[in-house]
């Protein structure tokens, strides 16, 4: 088995037994990436002489006989949104070109002090707003299961490298289901953490209130693994949690007998593309089979969670991508006046989707539309938080399909961005509730597309995603099929 | 054509600079006169992916200020953004409080022109942070960050006030109070205490208001009152000429002396406020609201009636020491140790005179109040005359001596020996028979003259009151 093949698991196990030294766990890392990513075109920056020297500094620890961080040694991506100092941080926008922060974001400290190796930095949807990764300034991002398709998005980078094998693992970020629709679209586990759970810190904003940074991974013990280092608070963040964390791999049990499923079954599956259906469905009957209870719940107010979804994340979005100005960094566009280089900056470095968000944002908040949207919007997502919460004080878990459709042919869906915002129903709720879910393979389609279903739990419950999907995948393979390259 | 009379109608705005020692929502110092561009970090100058921290101090501050002004303090208050976009502000937006304030409904009363008490009232005390600071110069334009994220107050008036004197009064106390409770020092020359003018004008009598104008930039008491004057002024001609008063923002000009137009009602931005996600609501317990009303420093008001009631100064005096709580931590501090009403005397007439002219105000007094008391004690128990004490004290703000350091070395030292006086009004009763003629006649003024011949033999040392006792006798007994 080669390295860039193993499991973080595998990884740190490997290197802990002496069996792998850190500089040829990297360097796999590297020849599969010059290899390999020109087809799935994922990585936008490649730091592989740092790479290689933090895999010495390891690999000296590892002789020297001190004792290892969690993570050392292991290779990984992180998605171009997350701050990374002296490092180009980009959100895949022509605006951003050449950004290089003087700070790094907690998440990629945090990794850094795990011993982490960070291989370089993945593609996006440009500001991580749209869901097929077509968004990107810098070329487009293919799906390693079918090169003409799109990996999902934002946080397609992520996926397609992990996927492809050209990390071990990634972060990504999710406003609206980034980490869970690539991760779904790539036959991937990815964990969209309760909100506060992890520090937003170092991550550029999109929409604060939904943004919340999580693991794309092979399987759930590496998410688990990772959310060990990401988790926890930061006194930087105003919105972090200020709780310990918990042991998240001491979730991976065996044994969901009596766990209570929730299954919104007839209003889930009205527009379901029919493969995936039958895989909803199929898993269903898997988790009954592993002694899971089946129960028939009712979410009325899903309907309502895309476009509250959309005033929300688009009114922030307008506030929050105001500072790209092309005054103080960035590119800057030539202006004879002021609101010229601003007006210039912005329209020749922002791309279509931001623009129409920051729109459609800037209307929802203006005077006079302020209440009919905006304040609405606030008004109707308090509404589905407290149906969403009802629907899960009758089970532990609520189980539906990440997305209703497997992923996309590149530029299938050009003509028609609505459905794309529509096909966003099952993940925007758990960023509207701020509570958190999960992404997993369940199957394939029959011309080999990857299907991921979704679970959903309370408020700092991953705990429950966590031993649900372990028990899954102790039962199935889907996890381990991985994309002919 | 017959002008009608008019009555100015005024709101104030006032925005301050709190005492905290770092910004609002960044560890950076929030010191005065710092090299450009030396007190910022990625948080206050809005780097992407940067988050803000309310600094706790803020609040506290707030709410003291906020109790001060009489005001209800929320429960529950939170922080909102407001989006323009302008070179100074990092983010594009200033984080502030718009639909939740920390404080609302309060009051301040006032002296109007007739002494009577005016209420005026506070509609909210809100926080918010400061912008940078733009340097233009011939070809270029320099950004300084330094006060990005400094945290500021910004007091709103309902439109009570009538008058430039009103306006002036409540500004003053406003300022006073603030510097009371600590939260700002409130010093105008730095800009921690700037004034907005929202001013209209209505036919006497009238309780329609009229269309008001905003004036910004106001730095100074001075500018306050002429803005009013210009404004109201201004509006009055427009009115009389048949003209419309437009409702704008306007810049005043304290050089010119004149405001001008910035911007128009049309023109005015359409802020967009909203929640800030990045921040949480502030919550205060009762607890919290109720320590801060029990550790609230004594205000101006009820420092002016202590002085008028246990130490007996008059009202004017009082009020005169209250306006300042520098001045007033000198006069308590100097009354320690010697009679509060000659404290106040010194300190209004005389050390008053001397800071007139210096730009630092009080802390220009390089004395301290025990200094200050030390040389009243010398007047009290007679070492000194009191208009030798004036001489010391102009010293003593020169140099900083102490003031029997001083009389000593100015030889001031006031001879109350008997005898040596004694030799000294014989000699001079012999020398002016002319006088001791006039006194026999029952002319009293005589007594005065050999009075001021005795102490201008003495070299103005002798101690007049035994010197007035000794030729009194004398003269009676001739």
């Amino acid at each position: 088995m080669q390295p860039y093949e193993m499991t973080v698991a595998q990884l740190k196990n490997a290197i802990k037994n002496k069996e792998l030294s850190c500089v040829d766990a990297v360097n796999s890392y590297i020849d599969r990436i010059n290899d390999k990513d020109a087809l799935v075109n994922a990585y936008l920056t490649k730091c592989f002489d740092s790479a290689l020297d933090n895999a010495k500094i390891s690999d000296e620890k590892i002789s020297k006989g001190e004792e290892l961080n969690y993570l050392q040694g292991v290779p990984y991506s992180l998605k171009d949104n997350i701050c990374t100092e002296g490092i180009a941080t980009t959100c895949s926008s022509k605006l951003l070109d050449g950004f290089k922060p003087t700070y790094s974001a907690h998440v990629y400290e945090k990794l850094q002090d795990a011993g982490a190796i960070l291989l370089g930095k993945v593609d996006m949807d440009e500001f991580a707003m749209g869901s097929t990764c077509e968004n990107s300034a810098y070329g487009k991002v293919r799906n390693p299961f079918d090169l003409q398709r799109v990996p999902g998005g934002s946080s397609g980078g992520s996926a397609a490298s992990v996927a492809a094998q050209t990390s071990s693992f990634s972060l990504g970020s999710d406003t609206g289901g980034s980490v869970r629709t690539p991760a779904s679209y790539c036959s991937l586990t990815a964990i969209k953490p309760t909100y506060g759970a992890v520090s937003r810190y170092g991550l550029i904003a999109y929409a604060s209130s939904l943004d919340q940074i999580g693991p794309v991974c092979r399987d759930i013990t590496d998410a688990a693994m990772i959310m060990n280092i990401i988790a926890g608070n930061d006194k930087k963040d105003s919105t972090s949690l200020d709780i310990s964390h918990p042991d998240y791999t001491s979730f991976l049990t065996e044994g969901i007998k009596g766990l209570k499923i929730g299954v919104d079954y007839e209003s889930v599956a009205t527009g379901l593309d029919e493969e995936v259906k039958q895989i909803y469905l199929n898993t269903i009957e898997t988790f009954r089979s592993l002694g899971a209870e089946i129960i028939d719940v009712s979410f009325k107010m899903q309907k309502y969670a895309v476009p509250v979804y959309y005033l929300v994340a688009c009114s922030e979005a307008s506030s929050n991508l105001a500072r790209f100005d092309g005054i103080r960094y960035g590119v800057r566009e030539y202006g004879e006046t002021l609101e010229e280089v601003i007006t210039n900056s912005r329209t020749k470095g922002f791309g279509g989707e931001v623009k129409n968000r920051i729109m459609l944002g800037t209307y929802a908040l203006s005077a006079g539309y302020y209440d009919m949207y905006y304040n609405q919007a606030l008004k109707v997502r308090r509404l589905i938080y407290e149906d969403f919460m009802n629907t899960l004080s009758e089970c532990d878990v609520f189980l539906c399909p990440t997305t209703p459709d497997p992923a996309y042919k590149i530029g299938e869906k050009n003509d028609d961005p609505m459905s794309l915002y529509l096909a966003d129903i099952f993940t925007v709720t758990a960023n509207l509730t701020g509570t958190p879910a999960a992404a997993f393979p369940a199957g394939f389609t029959r011309a080999g597309l990857p299907v991921g279903m979704q679970l959903s739990a309370k408020s700092l419950r991953e705990d429950q995603l966590i031993k649900a999907i372990y028990n899954f995948q102790l039962a199935t393979n889907y996890h381990t099929i991985k994309a002919e390259l | 054509m017959v002008y009608k009379e008019y009555e100015t109608v005024i709101g104030l705005e006032i925005h301050c600079e709190l005492a905290t020692k770092t910004k609002i929502f960044c560890s950076c110092p929030t010191t005065f006169g710092a090299k450009e561009n030396e007190n910022v970090c990625p948080v206050c100058l809005g780097m992407p992916g940067t988050l803000p921290v309310l600094n706790k101090s803020v609040v506290d501050f707030a709410v003291r200020v906020g109790i001060a002004l009489n005001c209800e303090i929320a429960n529950y208050s939170k922080m909102d953004r407001k989006n323009y976009f302008y070179p100074d502000l990092p983010k594009a937006y200033q984080i502030s409080q718009y639909e939740q304030p920390i404080c609302q409904n309060g009051y301040l009363d006032i002296e109007d022109e007739q002494g009577n008490t005016k209420r005026i009232g506070i509609t909210r005390i809100h926080i918010e942070e400061d912008a940078g600071k733009l340097i233009h110069s011939y070809r270029s334009t320099l950004l300084d960050n330094n006060r990005c994220g400094v945290p500021l107050i910004e007091i709103v008036t309902e439109p009570d006030m009538r008058s430039a004197f009103e306006a002036e009064a409540f500004a003053r106390k406003v300022r006073s109070i603030i510097q009371a409770t600590k939260s700002s020092d409130c010093k105008m020359q730095e800009g921690s205490i700037r004034f907005d003018v929202n001013l209209s004008i209505m036919p006497k009598g009238s309780d329609t208001f009229g269309t008001r104008t905003e004036m910004k930039n106001l730095n100074s008491f001075r500018s306050l009152i002429r803005a009013i004057g210009y404004e109201s002024r201004r509006q009055e001609d427009v009115l009389n000429d048949g003209g419309e008063i437009y409702q704008e923002t306007r810049r005043w000009d304290d050089t010119k002396g004149m405001s001008i137009t910035m911007r128009s009602k049309e023109d005015a931005h359409d802020y967009r406020y909203f929640p800030d996600p990045d921040l949480v609501p502030i919550v205060l317990t009762d607890e919290y609201i109720q320590n801060m009303k029990d550790t609230l420093p004594e205000l101006p008001d009820a420092k002016l009636a202590r002085y008028v009631n246990d130490l007996s100064l008059t009202e004017y005096d009082a009020k005169q020491i209250t306006l300042d709580p520098e001045v007033c931590e000198f006069f308590e501090e100097a009354s320690k140790s010697a009679d509060a009403k000659t404290c106040a005397n010194f300190i209004i007439g005389d050390i008053f005179a001397l800071i007139k002219n210096s730009e630092e105000g009080f802390s220009a007094v390089k004395f301290t109040a025990k200094q200050l008391a030390d040389l009243i004690n010398l007047v009290a128990d007679n070492t000194i005359s009191l208009s030798a004490s004036k001489k010391v004290l102009a010293e003593m703000f020169e140099t900083g001596e102490e003031a029997k350091v001083l009389v000593d070395k100015l030889g001031l030292a006031q001879i109350s020996d008997t005898d040596a006086i004694e030799s000294l009004v014989i000699e001079t009763i012999k020398n002016n028979p002319k006088s001791v003629e006039d006194f026999k006649a029952g002319k009293t003024k005589a007594v005065g003259f050999i009075v001021g011949q005795v102490m201008k033999a003495s070299k103005g040392k002798a101690n007049p009151k035994v010197v007035n006792e000794l030729v009194d006798k004398a003269l009676k007994s001739i």
